[in-house]
């Protein structure tokens, strides 16, 4: 056997492949899904709490938020999930009775997520002008319906973009959690191609892995590039008459 | 237009300081029911203040403000807010809401009018200043006099009973300055008491019925257009008045 088709058996190697597939429909997917999901719905709601937390007027609070963040974006994924997964785990399990370190894998990415979230959140409500607070309480709203009426849907608009990125980080850092020991059904994408490939000497699972999270994160970074784009652009709710025009020609400016 | 049911107002002693920076330093103001008074003077001179703190934006250090005679210290800061308008420099339009529904939201929020009646009566307020026509877009999508006219309506549709204006021509391209001041001079005549911070000498002369020359967070002079344009009688107002005429 020559050297290229020695390396196209270690990566593409499609009985390897067609082997690990099954699994991988099968749980694989499903488990990186609810990973990165559960981990995002935790890390959101926390997210919009340390936001809150961030932007308040107790100077105390916004501590409390500031060196939360710190801590958790400034500490490696991988290291905080293995001292939350392995060191609440005897507590969780006397607690529950579950061994199952996934659920704290879960709580461990969520937490992560959230003051990476929380920045977002917090960037971009700051970012809304001060004149729209100041209009819509010269209206007659109070501080918390203006926050929450006018100032802070603007703010979360802006950020959108930057939030799907976070997710799709999510997505990719559930790879992590196998430094917990997952049961055999626990396992995620990366998990068992990871597992097929140690047990044959071959990377095509791992080639296999790669492609079930490159379909799942690509369209979604086109996604955030449209909405950015749309975004940016500030698109009218109905286009004046030229501007419908303008695409065909008809009417359109000079 | 209507005719406004507006009430007089009055500041009494009016204090306010940011630290050591004192903005306001003792300023009494009384503008008459259905009249309109400018306050004009140098930028920093605390003009822009003095209308945050009498519609309590800014709670004042020290001093009164009265509405119809009546004391609104004590009053619901937001409630009293609903009874005086304002109109921003930079028009603060809400941008992801359309034309209609910046006028329409506060009515349905606010006022409490079902959604039907509050868009009826935003587009009412639109035909006023002569943009129903634009209900539906986006405020981006308008000039920026448009926008200060929406601006505009968003107020009146609270149905206040005075109006504030903080510089609203300052941001407008020259072109479109005249058409925001025709509106404002067809509410002064029809009678809403009003307060407007403004640069433009034309309008605090010609159709304010009282000017409040303001420096330094003090009121220096305070009377009929006439006597202060013609008869400025501090130095202060005389260099202002050779350095914007």
């Amino acid at each position: 056997m020559d050297a290229w088709s020695r390396l196209a058996d270690t990566f593409l190697n499609w009985g390897y492949i067609g082997e690990v597939l099954p699994t991988m429909f099968s749980y694989g997917l499903l488990n990186t899904i609810v990973l990165a999901l559960a981990s995002g719905t935790i890390g959101t709601v926390l997210g919009v709490l340390l936001a809150m937390m961030g932007i308040s007027r107790t100077p105390v609070v916004r501590w409390i938020a500031r060196i939360y963040t710190d801590i958790f974006r400034g500490v490696p994924a991988v290291l905080l999930i293995l001292v939350i997964g392995l060191g609440f785990g005897p507590l969780v399990k006397e607690l529950t009775g579950t061994r199952s370190p996934y659920p704290l894998g879960i709580v461990a990415l969520g937490l992560m997520a959230a003051a990476y979230i929380g920045e977002i959140f917090r960037s971009g409500i700051q970012s809304v002008d001060k004149g729209q607070l100041e209009a819509s309480r010269a209206l007659g709203f109070g501080y918390g319906p203006s926050m929450r009426m006018i100032v802070v849907p603007q703010g979360i608009r802006r950020v959108l973009p930057a939030l799907m990125n976070q997710f799709i980080a999510l997505i990719k850092d559930s790879s992590l959690v196998f430094t917990l020991g997952l049961m055999s059904h626990e396992r995620e994408l990366f998990q068992i191609g990871q597992d097929f490939a140690a047990n044959n000497g071959n990377q095509s699972p791992l080639v296999a892995a790669a492609l079930f999270y490159l379909v799942m994160t690509i369209p979604l970074t086109h996604l955030v590039n449209y909405i950015d784009k749309r975004l940016s652009t500030g698109k009218a709710l109905k286009p004046e008459p030229d501007e419908a025009a303008a695409p065909i020609g008809k009417g359109a400016h000079s | 237009m209507s005719h406004f049911e507006s009430g007089s107002l009055t500041g009494k002693d009016l204090h306010l300081a940011f630290g050591h920076n004192k903005v306001l330093r003792g300023i009494d103001l009384h503008v008459e029911k259905g009249t309109a008074a400018s306050v004009i003077g140098p930028s920093g001179s605390g003009k822009s203040t003095l209308l945050r703190v009498m519609n309590r934006l800014i709670e004042p250090d020290q001093g009164d403000i009265l509405l119809d005679g009546r004391s609104v210290l004590k009053d619901n800061p937001d409630e009293l807010r609903r009874r005086i308008g304002m109109v921003f420099q930079q028009f603060n339009l809400f941008p992801h809401k359309s034309v209609g529904e910046n006028v329409a939201f506060a009515l349905r929020k606010l006022r409490k009018l079902p959604k039907e009646q509050a868009w009826s009566e935003a587009l009412e307020q639109l035909d006023k200043v002569g943009l129903k026509h634009k209900a539906e877009v986006r405020p981006s999508t308008l000039s920026g006099g448009q926008q200060q006219r929406v601006a505009i309506a968003r107020a009146l549709a609270m149905q206040p009973e005075v109006m504030f204006f903080d510089e609203a021509t300052s941001a407008l391209d020259p072109e479109l300055v005249k058409g925001v001041l025709a509106l404002m001079t067809d509410l002064a005549k029809d009678g809403m008491t009003m307060v407007v911070v403004t640069h433009e000498m034309g309008f605090s002369r010609n159709v304010s019925n009282q000017v409040v020359f303001m420096d330094g967070g003090v009121v220096v002079e305070n009377g009929s257009p006439e006597k202060l344009f013609t008869d400025p009688q501090t130095d202060r107002l005389k260099k202002f008045l050779s350095d914007v005429l």
